[in-house]
């Protein structure tokens, strides 16, 4: 944090950090500095440690060495200017629609009754801000019905929309395209894209795979093998890196403005 | 039938009961936790078992041994009970076995040991009233404060974790209170029957509701249904309420699944 000269604290920035998840080392003396309004793409194979670095961020999961700072602040539970969807989002869906699971997460940490039961002004200013993240993600006609009935990517929006909740200034979002086919995946990516530019927020948007996010992600962020970095997308997205990074034959072709990864010949866009 | 003081009481004592039911076993429904609320049933059969060995009242030792398991469960848990049924089958039957053993030392009684596993709500009294009425509200009081951060929990515990719910904290106190009202759940049903009570109404209420406002409302009002309207039939066949209760519940049910596999829409 500190020599950091930019007026505006940066939404990330991490010195020296080192994670540990059991008795290994995930990351170790990791340093970087996430720029305002950037869409970060979280790459790095499946257990690298992506998740883990966005429970660091949150507070949830301990730092065992360095400092993580969001916007300026020092990591903790709890923290308002995070929103958050988890790799596992929601238990076994029950019958509930989404605008009441949505409901439940809005102050959903405070004690007392849930903020749908609460009479009068409160209730007025709840529904408000529930109504205004479902019209942000385009959800507002998905709320009304049970959430077990909604497809996988009709369900990403709503958890899209909960996490915009209580307007957060960095989103994290992890593995928000595990289940969904290429062309919903591209629709959530640009979705999240839209969003990020109309609100001015910082997106680190995790994935295994890098080609929904082509052209839409600035960053790279890859997490492999204990290390972490952060670098523009031409310097990380390239043969040797990304073959380095997947531990297989990675090719990487540019064409009309266009970046097609081929992984063990068979061309991904 | 209410010429009786007994009918008269044990009306009460249903009534107060079943609130209670409905709603906790809502958030036991939602959180896939019924059969941890069925193993504390039998914990508190050793309990009461028990304290009859050593001259107490059974319901203390009912309510001791629930709540006393409520919170080890809630403590040595990860903020959920889900998936861990071998471990809650294997203590509610090694309970279940240390009662039998109790009863085995205690020379006195087949019907305590009927009463306590089938329920005897005939025999309720007015002392026995107040000791269901004023756990009963303080239940209600702590689920009123507790129910926002136990809903987000519930529904996501990832979430909730990273904004901040302390999870393990929210899912001890609540099995606590599951412990309480299962306790109290035991003097209508028994022992075997409180997922009558606790599950029934509250399972086929997520069945028929697609929010939890409602849910619980008609949780409670299926669970108050089922008490009472066991309760009159038992009265008018001469059968156990228990019997009643349990068939009523298990009816409303495997209706609701019709009418909701029938392409019923949800309120």
């Amino acid at each position: 944090m500190s020599g950091d000269a930019s007026p505006a604290p940066p939404p990330v920035s991490m010195a020296h950090v080192t994670l540990r998840v059991g008795d290994r080392a995930i990351l170790s003396d990791v340093s970087l500095t996430v720029p305002a309004g950037a869409f970060v793409g979280v790459l790095g194979p499946n257990g690298a440690g992506k998740s883990s670095l966005m429970r660091a961020i949150l507070g949830v999961a301990p730092v065992s060495g360095g400092r993580i700072a969001v916007f300026g602040r020092r990591v903790g539970r709890g923290n308002q200017d995070i929103g958050y969807l988890p790799q596992f989002p929601a238990r076994s869906a029950p019958r509930l629609n989404g605008r009441s699971v949505i409901a439940a997460a809005l102050h959903g940490e405070r004690w007392g009754l849930p903020c749908d039961w609460r009479p009068g002004r409160h209730r007025r200013h709840d529904a408000a801000e529930i109504d205004r993240v479902l019209e942000l993600v385009g959800a507002t006609h998905l709320a009304r019905r049970p959430i077990d009935h909604l497809s996988g990517g009709e369900r990403q929006r709503l958890l899209l929309a909960q996490a915009l909740l209580g307007r957060p200034r960095l989103l994290l979002l992890d593995e928000p395209l595990a289940s969904l086919d290429p062309h919903r995946a591209r629709e959530v990516v640009a979705l999240v894209d839209a969003i990020r530019r109309q609100l001015g927020i910082a997106v680190l948007f995790s994935t295994h795979d890098i080609n929904p996010l082509l052209g839409v992600m600035d960053r790279v962020l890859y997490v492999g093998r204990g290390a972490a970095r952060l670098g523009m997308v031409d310097e990380v997205v390239t043969g040797p890196v990304l073959s380095a990074l997947y531990g297989m034959p990675v090719e990487v072709i540019r064409a009309n403005g266009r970046i097609f990864v081929l992984a063990d010949g068979v061309v991904q866009s | 039938m209410f010429a009786f003081e007994f009918m008269r009481h044990a009306f009460a004592a249903t009534g107060i009961v079943a609130i209670l039911s409905g709603l906790v076993g809502y958030f036991m429904v939602l959180r896939g936790e019924s059969f941890a609320g069925h193993a504390l049933s039998h914990v508190g059969f050793a309990g009461a078992t028990g304290a009859l060995l050593v001259g107490m009242p059974p319901f203390w030792g009912l309510t001791g041994a629930t709540v006393l398991a409520g919170v080890a469960m809630g403590l040595g848990g990860r903020g959920t009970m889900q998936g861990r049924d071998v471990a809650i089958g294997l203590v509610l039957s090694c309970m279940l076995g240390c009662g039998l053993l109790f009863l085995h030392f205690l020379t006195t009684s087949a019907t305590r040991a009927t009463a306590l596993l089938f329920g005897n709500v005939l025999g309720v009294d007015r002392s026995m009233l107040g000791w269901l009425l004023v756990p009963g509200v303080a239940c209600v009081l702590a689920m009123a404060a507790l129910s926002r951060p136990l809903l987000f929990a519930s529904l996501q515990p990832e979430t909730a974790e990273a904004r901040g719910v302390p999870l393990r904290a929210v899912s001890t106190l609540f099995l606590a209170i599951v412990a309480v009202v299962t306790a109290e759940c035991v003097q209508i049903t028994g022992v075997l029957l409180v997922f009558a009570l606790m599950v029934g109404p509250a399972a086929t209420a997520q069945r028929l509701t697609a929010s939890p406002g409602w849910g619980i409302g008609l949780s409670v009002v299926l669970a108050v249904g089922a008490g009472w309207g066991g309760l009159a039939l038992s009265w008018w066949t001469d059968c156990p309420t228990s019997f009643w209760i349990s068939a009523l519940s298990t009816a409303g049910y495997l209706a609701a699944r019709a009418w909701s596999g029938a392409g019923g829409r949800a309120v």
